[in-house]
């Protein structure tokens, strides 16, 4: 019984590192051309963002951030952050099509 | 058995149609706007939530909501920090442009005694127009550069604008024009409205939490919050006005603030202004 289980954690375990140095390489392979697709994905949800008159700040650091990484060079970082801009982005614009009607709930009658 | 099934479901459905049909028209109330009905239901809220203070009591922010705060006040009313502002203000006021014109020529009753009245609703413009937003049209309309509309020169401006109202209540018009009502409805919809990477809406402090603690600070009510603009903030080390205010609140919860004077801002100004008709205005005023 004891074994069985001690089999299985060596099979999960030998799973995590895989996964884990699967997604290392795949981050690893990150190169200019795809920090500018990223980028440019996270830069037009923003724009989408701004046309709701709904941008986050923090959007734009994030965005900040990956063009300071792409600058020295670090298109891993680069890309996580803008896809971490663009997920940002993407709520912002969630949160204001939303609040278009949901803001009635809090209203004071 | 079967026409009575039929019967059954018919009648199901005419009750269902009669609930639904009796459901829309309150629905469709609701998204009418009722300035007159807001506003006494939004003061009703406040004077319930906090029972001990009269109405006029809500102008002094949280220094209304708190004993200690209150204390502290009015020792800082001895020598309040918006002095050196108010004279600044007057001295301005007074002086003319260079064209020898001057702001109490843009002002009904010279500018002074008038701040109650603002924001209005210009229908020739068919916009909501601030006293900010009218003094540097004044300003443009003279010659003179505008300025800043968060602090120094406006600030001072309307420090000493509020101060020649002081005592005076709210009183806020929204003419017989859609535009007008329209412009009052979506300040509301402002007011409400979560942004932010906070997912905050101005009612999420100032509704929700009066009185209650955000990290070091005790949260305005709404009501009267713009009644003592502008004011000194020990926060900002300076003045700031309702430009500055909005702005700044916006940032606090992670949102891009909008331009100061955007209509969206124009229009809360309106709003907030209107559901506060009757209160006092206090400023310029003095927050911790």
């Amino acid at each position: 019984m004891s074994r069985t289980r001690g089999a299985n954690v060596r099979k999960s375990a030998l799973a995590v590192m895989l996964l884990i140095a699967g997604a290392t390489s795949a981050l690893a392979a990150s190169t200019e051309a795809d920090f500018k697709a990223a980028f440019s994905a996270a830069e037009a949800a923003d724009k989408q963002a701004a046309g709701l008159r709904n941008q986050w700040t923090t959007t734009a650091s994030t965005l900040a951030e990956a063009k300071k990484a792409a600058d020295r060079g670090d298109f891993d970082a680069a890309v996580a952050a803008s896809k971490e801009a663009e997920a940002m982005a993407r709520a912002s614009i969630f949160q204001a099509t939303s609040e278009q009607q949901a803001w009635k709930a809090l209203e004071i009658h | 058995m079967n026409v009575r099934s039929a019967i059954h479901v018919t009648s199901a459905a005419v009750a269902l149609a009669a609930l639904w049909f009796g459901a829309v028209p309150p629905a469709l109330a609701a998204d009418t706007p009722d300035p007159v009905a807001d506003a006494k239901a939004f003061q009703k809220f406040f004077t319930q939530k906090f029972p001990k203070l009269k109405p006029e009591d809500f102008v002094n922010g949280p220094y209304s909501m708190n004993e200690d705060m209150h204390r502290q006040w009015e020792e800082k009313e001895q020598f309040p920090p918006y002095d050196f502002s108010l004279d600044l203000g007057k001295e301005m006021f007074e002086k003319p442009f260079r064209n020898g014109k001057s702001y109490a020529d843009c002002f009904p009753n010279k500018g002074i005694g008038i701040r109650q009245n603002y924001p209005t609703f210009d229908e020739k413009e068919g916009k909501v127009v601030t006293l900010e937003l009218a003094l540097n049209r004044c300003r443009e309309a003279n010659g003179e550069a505008p300025f800043s509309y968060v602090k120094d020169e406006m600030a001072a401006l309307t420090a000493y604008m509020a101060f020649t109202s002081r005592g005076k209540p709210f009183d806020i018009k929204i003419p017989d024009d859609p535009r007008a009502l329209q412009a009052y409805q979506n300040g509301k919809r402002y007011f409400y409205t979560r942004r932010g990477q906070l997912n905050f809406s101005c009612a999420s402090c100032h509704v929700q939490n009066p009185g209650e603690r955000i990290r070091a600070e005790v949260l305005a009510p709404a009501l009267g919050i713009l009644n003592a603009m502008p004011i000194y903030r020990s926060e900002w080390g300076g003045m700031g006005t309702v430009s500055r205010r909005f702005t700044t609140c916006n940032s606090q919860i992670r949102g891009v603030p909008l331009e100061p004077q955007a209509d969206e801002y124009r229009d809360l100004e309106y709003y907030l202004s209107y559901v506060s008709n009757g209160l006092p205005i206090s400023g310029p005023g003095a927050r911790p």
